[in-house]
């Protein structure tokens, strides 16, 4: 391993970590005396900071992935699927750090930042990794800094009972994605993604096919545990509702992008594989698949086991996906708490997002797809929480009832909810719409035979269900009259996050090929 | 030109949320420009487009990797109900004059439905069509949940639910279209191009039809429209009426016919006389006219049956469009302006004139209130909308039930027969209504002498005459002259069955 | 012919004096005595301005809605030329008799005048779009007239008025609907000429299978109410009886005529065949009018009601005209009974017109003088009070008896001359019609005007001046026709002449 160009592609891990030291430096050593207000400010424009840097320290992955020493295994990627996740991570965790500005909830909010700073590093490791190894340190980096923000009110019971609940679940979680992924190193002999899936194809080949079955349910519960696919969701509600707000924002939009990128990831190999099994052409991402070649070894047999086999990863996704759309969807319909609302429809978009993944088979559209429709959601999330945030602040609570009369005490925060509620139910003009539709339209691009048919449209039907309960809680913003009207007071600079959130929605969802043609300038012109 | 009418009416609604409130006055006059604005232009861009085929008015690249165009257009039968539009739209400021909660939101969520209606009707790529189709659902909801009266909340919600699940099936629709065509491109006319199978263009069909027909009124998933209509507040209730189920009959037109021709082939086997799709929807059609107009005939809420007979003259427009050939298509097609036109007016007298100042709508009460002395404008008008309504010559329904008959019986003689039932109900519904809720001949207890005495009823205000004026003479204009319409109408819908492979 | 748009402008008129009407409250009525006054005029302009050979004239046409087969077609002969003079004088005798509408005068007026538009809009149009139009548009000022100023029961006379008047429209439509979508055509000239080729049986056998018969009982279903005839009259003596007198002149002086006039117009030249097809039972119901209007008459005791039935019964001889005239018959004879049939029908529409509105107007007069008394067994010996009233009323009355010397017998003989020959027994049976008729009418004249002075009426006012005025012109219309017949023969004759020889059974 060249050091050099550890340092050149790792430069904006490196640079969040610094940025996390930085900040408990600052806060620790010069600010113990500062108000509170004060070090929560510095905290977070620190921590924004340093995802500036970050973003501009990326301009150094341009050169290449990071490769072993003296071969052509790549152990992170860059470019391509991996910058827009780690871009979206950056920013997206830079606007939960900015929503901090106004929390009170914790006094160490130098330890916060750094954490969320830590946390957001493990992801772009994550976005970024080849290499079941380090896939694992990243996932552990970014769950252990998830537990703690989960934790950080430390008034609040709920708090503590959703971190303990979140660890507990996450450790076990772990414990079987790292069962699954020393089963794939013991059929393949590598722990490097392609070797891995070609491995794991000679080995099924041979008979290792029942090992290989075990191993990929272990992986899926451990991924369907991150990005709360049905059944493995139980933290999600009790994380969302307990975890202070920035912190579940976080956990709902970066760790999401996170652990869709490296499903990306996965698929991308895999559908690699079988092009070049195919004799096709390997699908050309960000990655260098020169190896691929080295694949076709095989007759028409084996092309059909290896489907077979593929077919079966499909299978789990598509049992995943649509447990987590109608799951999702009709238990957000029995909420009365925001939270637990957001948290319920979170596992239903989960479920539309794997279900993309599930038939991607569609050149860079699939992955664009997904990544539009993650960066997207993550955004919206974000902003929800916000609101949500203030409004549970100047209430105390996140009930339905918290929202009544919401657009005679802050017109501008309930105009904001209507916009993020209606872009999540997936309205047009606004960007979940689209992302709905980029979606859609990948998935049938594939086949547009029965299967992916009735998936997309039993997709659309739970989200015109979807509908009824955002409508709930806007109904009560708008059309319920309101028992307390004194004016809700919101900070200018979370306001100003907020409404630029909105904006965005609005202006990503009139302008789509803004965020489409961005996302593919990253992928070379086929 | 025509463009405009969107811009504006979007434009005037974001004006509108951001006004300050408590200037209501200025509100009002500021959603009255904008709609007249957009009648105005409606009305040159009608004038303007006569004797033209279909004219690309915007075409711009808006999502070019998925072949997505901005593509606004305007055939004759766009022409003729964004000018249904622009009625509505003035008629519905005029006849919420009187709105004084929440002003500035009110007129906002009514120019954004507008505004939406505009682009569902001069759009022509598919996507476009149905952004635009759901960009009019959310503001409908709204004025229904805040403003509405009887159950509002419940009958907001019925609606929106009811819209989403249509709108669900169209982009089912929609997205399936648009992966088998593999044109990568979601024009309208690009898609009616690509040769979809027959086979896809069988499910599809139906599908869409019904996703769209829901908004239509398509018996049975009318459900959602009485109880909508008699929610809403006068305004919404003219637009639901007015323009909204116009956008789903049109979206059956355009996109269903339009697009899945071939879906209404027959099946190639018959159950019970019924061999096509189009056998199908046709008696669904005939149902609800023959059911809407019974069902009106029973209600005891004067909204109630105003709310019914529009699922029973909808069904007109559906079955028009089952006819499948010139006279019918033309036939629905005035159908849909006509009864957006009379239905504005009903609705306009039943909830504005009558209701606010009654504040009932039972026919019980309102047969003891003499309304025909002491509201003789409201009655008259009701005379006039009444006769609109049951399709008495010289108004506008008369012609287009006429042609739609007419389409009928080219296509099946017993479609005609039992939507003439209909037609007699209506008769009778309407004139039973009239009576009793303007010339009911209950004597006045004491007590009610004692009020009329001590209460006069507010005077009618100048909106509702120029509205009642308005709408009352268009409708009274076409019926005198259809061809104002018919020559637009006419040439549009043979381009559309030459290009929709029949 | 084309030139100056005369029957247009007959249309329009009333429409703008029914729009100044509306708003001139207490003059509403002077504005209305002038329109109708002017309407008159220009409807006699119309009659003296017709062709000579009998033929369609003043014809004005224009596209109006071609695709549908909507035209612009209006144009009269002498037969519509006569209904229209009649509906001018009789709306104008209305519009004289209603002195005493109080309540909302500018409404009233403003209906009376929508009928009168109604009317002439119906007599003159050429195109069934336009025809139809204003023969529904003629429903509803009668309607409202009936339900707002009607007496007690008012509100069920109105309603069933109107059903029953609707439900006839309707049979009307749907068979000219079917007309329509065989032929393309709604052009009443152009049907004719198809009809009298026999090609519009052809055509719609073709279309629409073997319906033609069914499209004839429903057109003639769409007439007979109107005009009435039993078993279809049940609404007209409650709404006669209920519907204030004047109103009840128009409904009788002019609108019961739509329903004949439309026999002769439409429902003769397109279903003769059809006609003469179920010739023996329309002559018996004809008759069944004739004798049922009568008899029912006998039984009656208001005044209103005596006169209603006693219409039924005078509208019953036009029916049996009509009817008898699609007897196949050849040879001279036959085509002059022929002509003295509908002769007599056409004159008997006019004269049954001013005399039917002439005796309501009296019933109004006398019903004012005793504050709404108007059953036969209120009066008596009213001729020592009034002479006056008592005289003009009994010649009246005893043109509708048909007393020779008087219009109404001119009429009936012509009829009766035309039908013997046609349908003997029909006639023959009629004449029992005639009798009772007789018997009703000497009633009258013994309980109301004669015998020994009631009490309360010792002090009945006679006519003054403005009414003695009033009144003059009609009778002398009365003695006129009576007198001098040939004055109307002899412009009609040509176009009876012309309509026989189209007419084919």
């Amino acid at each position: 391993m060249n050091y050099a160009d550890l340092f050149r592609v790792t430069l904006p891990e490196t640079a969040l970590e610094l940025a996390a030291l930085v900040v408990l430096v600052v806060d620790l050593g010069f600010l113990r005396k500062a108000a509170l207000k004060v070090r929560v400010a510095v905290a977070a424009l620190l921590g924004v900071a340093g995802c500036c840097v970050s973003l501009w320290a990326m301009q150094g992955q341009w050169q290449g992935p990071l490769r072993l020493e003296g071969s052509r295994d790549v152990l992170l990627a860059t470019g391509g699927n991996a910058a827009i996740a780690q871009i979206g991570i950056l920013v997206l965790t830079g606007l939960t750090l900015l929503l901090l500005i106004d929390s009170t909830f914790t006094q160490n909010s130098g330890e916060y930042v750094s954490v969320v700073l830590m946390a957001a590093s493990g992801g772009m490791l994550i976005a970024a990794a080849q290499d079941l190894l380090v896939i694992f340190v990243g996932l552990e980096l970014l769950s252990l800094g998830l537990y703690i923000l989960t934790a950080f009110a430390k008034q609040s019971g709920k708090s503590a009972e959703a971190a303990l609940k979140y660890y507990l679940f996450g450790g076990m979680s772990a414990a079987f994605l790292l069962f699954g992924f020393s089963y794939l190193y013991g059929l393949s002999g590598s722990t490097y993604l392609p070797r891995v899936v070609y491995g794991v194809d000679m080995a099924a080949a041979h008979g290792g096919a029942p090992l290989l079955a075990i191993a990929l349910v272990m992986i899926a519960a451990g991924l369907g545990f991150k990005v709360a696919a049905v059944p493995f969701h139980l933290w999600a509600p009790d994380t969302y509702e307990g975890a202070p707000a920035p912190a579940a924002a976080f956990i709902a939009s970066v760790s999401k992008v996170a652990s869709f990128a490296l499903l990306i990831s996965i698929s991308y190999t895999a559908l690699n594989y079988i092009r070049s099994l195919m004799q096709e052409s390997p699908v050309t991402g960000g990655h260098s698949y020169n190896t691929a070649a080295a694949f076709s070894v095989s007759g028409p047999e084996h092309v059909a086991l290896t489907l077979s086999l593929f077919g079966g990863w499909t299978s789990i996704l598509i049992v995943l996906a649509v447990a987590s759309m109608i799951f999702g969807n009709l238990a957000a319909l029995a909420q009365i708490g925001v939270r637990r609302l957001v948290a319920y429809s979170a596992v239903a978009h989960a479920g539309y997002i794997l279900l993309g993944l599930a038939f991607f088979f569609w050149g860079n559209h699939s992955a664009q797809a997904v990544l539009y429709y993650i960066l997207t959601y993550g955004l919206t999330t974000i902003g929800a929480f916000g609101v949500v945030d203030v409004v549970q602040r100047a209430t105390g609570s996140d009930r339905f009832d918290a929202f009544l009369g919401l657009h005679k005490r802050n017109p501008v925060l309930a105009a904001v909810l209507l916009v993020l509620f209606l872009s999540l139910a997936g309205i047009p003009p606004l960007v979940g719409f689209w992302a709905k539709f980029n979606l859609f339209a990948a998935v049938l691009g594939v086949s547009a035979g029965p299967v992916p048919f009735a998936l997309v449209a039993l997709a659309v039907a739970l989200s015109a269900v979807s509908l009824y309960y955002y409508l709930q809680v806007l109904k009560r913003a708008y059309v319920m009259p309101g028992v307390d009207e004194t004016p809700i007071k919101v900070h200018p600079v979370t306001m100003a996050v907020l409404v630029l959130i909105a904006a965005a929605v609005v202006v990503l969802g009139c302008f789509p090929a803004l965020l489409q043609g961005w996302i593919a300038g990253f992928y070379p012109v086929l | 030109m025509l463009a405009w009418t969107i811009y504006i009416s979007f434009a005037g609604a974001a004006l509108l949320a951001l006004m300050p409130k408590g200037r209501n006055d200025l509100s009002r006059w500021l959603a009255l420009a904008v709609a007249v604005a957009g009648l105005a232009l409606a009305v040159a861009g009608f004038a303007a487009g006569m004797g033209h085929a279909r004219q690309v008015i915007v075409d711009l690249p808006w999502v070019p990797s998925m072949g997505i165009h901005f593509l606004l257009a305007a055939d004759g039968i766009s022409r003729v109900l964004v000018l249904l539009t622009g009625l509505a739209a003035v008629a519905g400021v005029l006849f919420s004059w009187n709105v004084e909660l929440r002003t500035n939101e009110f007129f906002a969520f009514f120019l954004a439905l507008i505004g939406g209606v505009y682009g569902v009707f001069l759009s022509f790529d598919l996507f476009l069509l149905f952004v635009f189709y759901e960009i009019a659902i959310v503001p409908k909801y709204f004025l229904i949940a805040i403003w509405g009266s009887t159950r509002r909340e419940y009958a907001a919600m019925k609606l929106a639910i009811y819209s989403f699940a249509g709108s669900a099936m169209v982009l089912i629709g929609l997205l399936a279209a648009y992966a088998t065509a593999g044109s990568h491109s979601t024009g309208l006319v690009e898609l009616g191009h690509a040769g979809l199978p027959a086979s896809f263009q069988m499910w599809a069909f139906p599908l869409v039809f019904v996703g769209f027909g829901i908004l239509a009124g398509l018996w049975p998933f009318h459900t959602w429209a009485p109880t909508g209509h008699v929610a809403a507040p006068t305004a919404a209730s003219m637009l639901l009426a007015g323009v909204v189920m116009k956008l789903g009959a049109y979206g059956c037109l355009r996109v269903a016919i339009g697009l899945f021709p071939h879906g209404l082939d027959p099946w190639g086997f018959s159950l019970a006389g019924i061999g096509s799709w189009r056998d199908v929807f046709a008696i669904l059609a005939v149902v609800g006219i023959v059911y809407g107009a019974l069902v009106a005939l029973a209600q005891t809420d004067f909204k109630f049956v105003i709310g019914y007979s529009s699922v029973s003259h909808m069904g007109f427009v559906l079955l028009g469009l089952m006819t499948l050939n010139q006279i019918g298509l033309t036939g629905a097609v005035m159908q849909m302006f006509s009864h957006g036109v009379i239905a504005g007016l009903l609705f306009a007298i039943v909830g504005r004139i009558v209701y606010d100042r009654t504040h009932t709508r039972r026919f019980a009460e309102l047969e003891a209130m003499h309304l025909s002395k002491r509201l003789p404008f409201a009655a008259w008008a009701f005379v006039i909308a009444g006769m609109a309504s049951m399709g008495l010559p010289g108004f506008s329904g008369f012609v287009a039930e006429l042609q739609v008959l007419v389409g009928a019986w080219i296509a099946k003689p017993w479609w005609t027969a039992a939507a003439g039932v209909g037609i007699v109900v209506g008769v009778a519904y309407t004139w039973r209504a009239l009576q009793k809720a303007f010339f009911g001949d209950v004597l006045p207890s004491a007590h009610v002498l004692e009020q009329e005495h001590g209460h006069k009823f507010a005077a009618i205000t100048w909106p509702e005459v120029t509205g009642v004026a308005l709408l009352g003479g268009v409708s009274l204009a076409v019926g005198l002259y259809p061809r104002i319409l018919l020559d637009a109408i006419e040439p549009a819908v043979k381009t559309l069955l030459a290009g929709g492979g029949r | 012919m084309s030139g100056f748009p005369i029957l247009t402008l007959l249309t329009v008129l009333p429409v703008v004096g029914a729009a100044v009407a509306l708003w001139s409250g207490r003059h509403a009525r002077n504005v209305a005595l002038i329109t109708t006054l002017a309407s008159l005029t220009l409807a006699l302009v119309v009659w003296i301005r017709l062709p000579v050979d009998g033929s369609i004239g003043l014809v004005e046409q224009a596209a109006w809605a071609p695709s549908l087969g909507i035209e612009y077609h209006l144009g009269v002969d002498a037969l519509g030329a006569l209904m229209l003079v009649l509906s001018a004088i009789v709306t104008l005798m209305s519009v004289d008799a209603a002195h005493r509408v109080h309540h909302q005068p500018g409404l009233y007026f403003c209906l009376v005048l929508v009928l009168e538009a109604g009317l002439f809009g119906t007599f003159t149009a050429l195109n069934f779009y336009h025809w139809f139009l204003f023969w529904e548009l003629s429903l509803v000022p009668a309607f409202f007239l009936i339900k707002l100023w009607g007496g007690a029961k008012r509100g069920p006379a109105a309603t069933q008025f109107f059903v029953y008047t609707m439900a006839g429209s309707v049979a009307l439509l749907v068979s000219f609907l079917a007309v329509f979508l065989s032929t393309g055509s709604m052009d009443f000239v152009h049907l004719s000429l198809l009809a009298s080729t026999g090609e519009l049986e052809q055509m719609v056998t073709a279309h629409l299978g073997p319906v033609m018969l069914w499209l004839a009982v429903g057109v003639l279903a769409g007439f007979a109410v109107k005009v009435p005839m039993v078993p279809f009259h049940t609404w007209l003596p409650n709404a006669y009886a209920e519907a204030p007198s004047p109103v009840t002149m128009l409904l009788t002086g002019a609108m019961s005529k739509m329903g004949v006039y439309g026999l002769l117009r439409i429902a003769i030249p397109l279903f003769g065949p059809q006609i003469a097809q179920m010739r023996t039972p329309l002559l018996a119901l004809a008759v069944a009018t004739v004798v049922m209007g009568a008899w029912a008459a006998v039984a009656q005791k208001d005044l209103k009601r005596v006169f209603a039935y006693m219409s039924v019964n005078h509208l019953g001889y036009c029916l049996l005209g009509i009817f008898a005239l699609a007897t196949p018959a050849a040879g001279a004879a036959a085509e002059a009974s022929q002509a003295a049939a509908l002769n007599g029908v056409i004159l008997q529409m006019f004269n049954h017109g001013v005399t039917a509105a002439a005796l309501f107007w009296f019933v109004a007069m006398i019903q004012t003088r005793t504050g709404g008394h108007r059953g036969i067994d209120d009066f008596g010996g009213l001729r020592k009070p009034a002479p006056v009233l008592v005289g003009l009323m009994g010649i009246a009355l005893f043109s509708s008896l048909g007393l020779p010397g008087l219009n109404g017998f001119v009429g009936e003989f012509l009829i009766f001359r035309g039908v013997f020959p046609l349908a003997w027994v029909a006639a023959t049976v009629s004449i029992l019609g005639l009798l009772v008729t007789a018997a009703v009418i000497l009633t009258v004249i013994q309980k109301v005007f004669t015998g020994p002075v009631r009490e309360h009426l010792a002090t009945f006012p006679d006519l003054h001046h403005g009414e003695r005025l009033a009144l003059a012109p009609v009778i002398g219309v009365i003695f006129l026709l009576g007198l001098v017949p040939q004055l109307v023969v002899d412009s009609l004759n040509p176009t009876v002449m012309n309509l026989l020889a189209h007419w084919r059974f």
